[in-house]
């Protein structure tokens, strides 16, 4: 019924896109390595990396924390958007590989062309992969039938709450252990891996790194202004109504299965398209990126973020992940106590996760100035967390 | 018979899990009718509005809405678009929506995923949104949360949204629930203006509130309709006096 942002928000969306999207991969290409301000490639694709797992993020939550549906195994969307492009960028290797063939190394190693005689080893379904356009298309629609048979059954059997999450665990654990089957011709449990070139470049190159973190950038911007755009419209309203009483709803004459089937379609294309730009980037996807324990952790980062906002798991998705790649450098060992502990503080003692802080410090002020019932040293990450506010007002 | 009902059940029976919450049950109500419904807990009231709006399904019987539609093979929202609005026993309102988006969202009108995406709301939209807060004394709360409404006003604003959507049945369970006198009476005089232009089945405990609203009553008792007739009548029906005061019959004495 209002504008999707107000003057404020657009400003500081405007503002975070361009340090993101200009700047940064600007310090990157033109400052010279050694100077203080140059941003090294390892942090680029980093970057990238983490801005993958926010588009993830997102998606959960609009799941989670819009729709009150808690999905466990977005992962295997994130997954198969990531085969569906790896798929490509597997058969542009050419012969480049170890082999030198013209089928993927896997395949040949494997025996492919004895079993695949016709084809020269490649399994048909394959093929159509060669072309670009296809593959594009396959990151969108293979997640989509895939969540559209599912969800299509769940909704109409009316799964709900925790039946919904462990049905959904269950579904990504299941194509885990296909897909780490050989005969399932992905790869098995080394996956798809070795890429040389993406659409014509050095898939190695600090350029074509520098513009799949871009891609990534643009594809999260995109997302989140597509989330902020659905809330804002009539749909927006029934999914949190749903979320909040879907009996009344659906005694309102509202179908409600086919609005949680449409919001379950679209956040596992957008994982899907998530998934896809981070395979070019990590170069490597298999089977263990939907293990059940990865739908978990994208959970987790919502959480710790703030669900039920957007700018939360963005947040989320991007600190969690930073903590861990300095952590699992520093004491791999106990990352998953470090994870685990952190969900349970985040559930007990910040149910609004990172951007409810600021809020939580003012309840906390308010109450101590009355008892003090005088003036209070505002506390040390009050000033930090109020540069904070504005994003989280964003959301409200 | 020639004349037709808007609602008809007859020999509807629903058991669960070896419990007869309805049995042999038979009602008739006419267009237009203020209809209340009274009888002790478990005997078959809510059990009865499940099954006409379709939240369950009877084992046997007829549920027929006006002439030929048969309402025991359809599921809640066809039933609802059929014209068939529901207000629950306990206030359901959407706590964090706006109490304006709540009754928006109830507005009669499209409830297709891509309606809901790419329509805007018109102005006459909004007109008839304010006319029916002002129904239910809502209008100066228009944009609080539905969450921070006293008990009473989440009351009235699933009123209204019942309203809202137009319906040529109202079935409404307790709606002086938690209400203080005052608030009680106001809902009485509401519910009394509906009937006529809609036809409305109230379901409610509370006497006096029965006593300001009722026309007609009929008495559930074991599943099924014990009596009908006017408040007196009822009050005076021997076995009614029996179920609620449980005394022997004379006879016995």
């Amino acid at each position: 019924m209002n504008k999707v942002f107000n003057k404020t928000e657009l400003l500081i969306v405007v503002l975070v896109s361009f340090v993101g999207l200009v700047l940064l991969p600007c310090l990157n290409a033109f400052v010279p390595e050694g100077h203080v301000l140059h941003v090294s490639n390892f942090a680029i694709t980093l970057y990238g990396k983490y801005l993958c797992y926010a588009v993830l993020a997102l998606g959960v939550n609009l799941l989670w924390g819009y729709t009150g549906l808690l999905s466990l195994g977005q992962c295997l969307f994130f997954s198969l958007g990531g085969y569906a492009f790896g798929m490509h960028l597997m058969l542009m290797i050419g012969k480049l590989g170890q082999y030198k063939a013209d089928i993927p190394d896997f395949m040949v190693f494997l025996e492919f062309p004895a079993k695949y005689p016709s084809t020269g080893g490649l399994p048909p379904h394959w093929i159509p992969f060669k072309n670009i356009l296809f593959s594009m298309a396959a990151v969108v629609w293979v997640p989509a039938i895939v969540a559209a048979i599912f969800g299509f059954l769940a909704f109409r059997s009316r799964i709900k709450g925790v039946y919904f999450s462990i049905l959904s665990q269950a579904l990504t654990y299941g194509a885990c252990l296909m897909f780490f089957r050989n005969d399932f011709t992905f790869g098995g449990n080394n996956g798809l891996t070795d890429f040389k070139q993406v659409l014509g470049y050095d898939i190695n190159t600090p350029s074509t790194k520098r513009w799949l973190y871009v891609a990534s950038g643009m594809l999260l911007l995109g997302t989140y202004v597509l989330c902020r755009w659905l809330a804002s419209t009539k749909f927006g309203l029934v999914q949190r109504a749903i979320r909040d009483s879907e009996n009344r709803v659906l005694f309102s004459g509202y179908a409600t299965a086919n609005y949680k089937l449409f919001v379950f379609v679209l956040c596992a294309v957008i994982s899907g398209l998530g998934g896809a730009l981070y395979v070019p980037q990590v170069g490597i996807i298999n089977p263990s990126e939907m293990a059940p324990d990865k739908s978990l952790e994208a959970v987790v980062w919502c959480a710790v973020g703030g669900r039920g906002t957007f700018i939360g798991p963005i947040l989320g998705a991007i600190s969690v992940n930073a903590l861990k790649s300095y952590a699992t450098r520093a004491f791999a060992e106990q990352w998953l106590y470090v994870l685990g502990g952190m969900f349970i503080l985040v559930v007990l003692f910040m149910p609004k996760g990172l951007v409810g802080i600021p809020e939580q410090i003012r309840e906390l002020r308010a109450r101590w100035s009355r008892r003090q019932d005088g003036d209070t040293v505002p506390a040390a990450g009050a000033v930090e967390a109020k540069s904070m506010t504005a994003g989280a007002s964003t959301d409200k | 018979m020639n004349k037709s009902f808007i609602l008809t059940l007859e020999g509807v029976n629903k058991t669960f899990e070896g419990f007869r919450a309805i049995s042999d049950l038979n009602f008739y109500m006419d267009e237009g009718e203020l209809r209340v419904i009274i009888g002790p807990n478990g005997a078959g009231k809510s059990t009865m509005l499940d099954l006409i709006t379709g939240r369950t399904r009877p084992d046997k019987g007829r549920i027929e809405y006006g002439k030929d539609t048969d309402l025991t093979r359809l599921n809640e929202y066809e039933i609802n678009r059929l014209g068939i609005g529901r207000k629950f026993q306990t206030p359901s309102v959407y706590t964090e929506h706006t109490v304006f988006e709540n009754i928006w969202l109830s507005l009669e009108g499209g409830r297709g995923v891509f309606q809901a995406l790419f329509s805007r709301i018109t102005p006459a939209q909004r007109d008839r949104i304010r006319e029916v807060l002002q129904t239910v004394g809502l209008e100066k709360k228009e944009r609080d949360k539905a969450g921070s409404l006293s008990h009473g006003q989440k009351q009235w604003l699933e009123i209204g949204m019942l309203l809202a959507q137009n319906p040529r049945l109202l079935l409404v369970d307790e709606p002086a629930a938690g209400m203080t006198d005052e608030e009680t009476a106001k809902t009485g005089e509401l519910l009394t203006s509906l009937a006529g232009r809609h036809s409305v089945i109230v379901i409610e405990h509370d006497m006096v509130f029965v006593r300001q609203i009722a026309r007609k009553v009929t008495i559930l008792h074991q599943g099924s309709v014990l009596c009908e007739g006017t408040v007196d009548q009822v009050q005076n029906d021997e076995r009614v006096i029996e179920v609620y005061l449980g005394r022997k019959k004379k006879a016995d004495a």
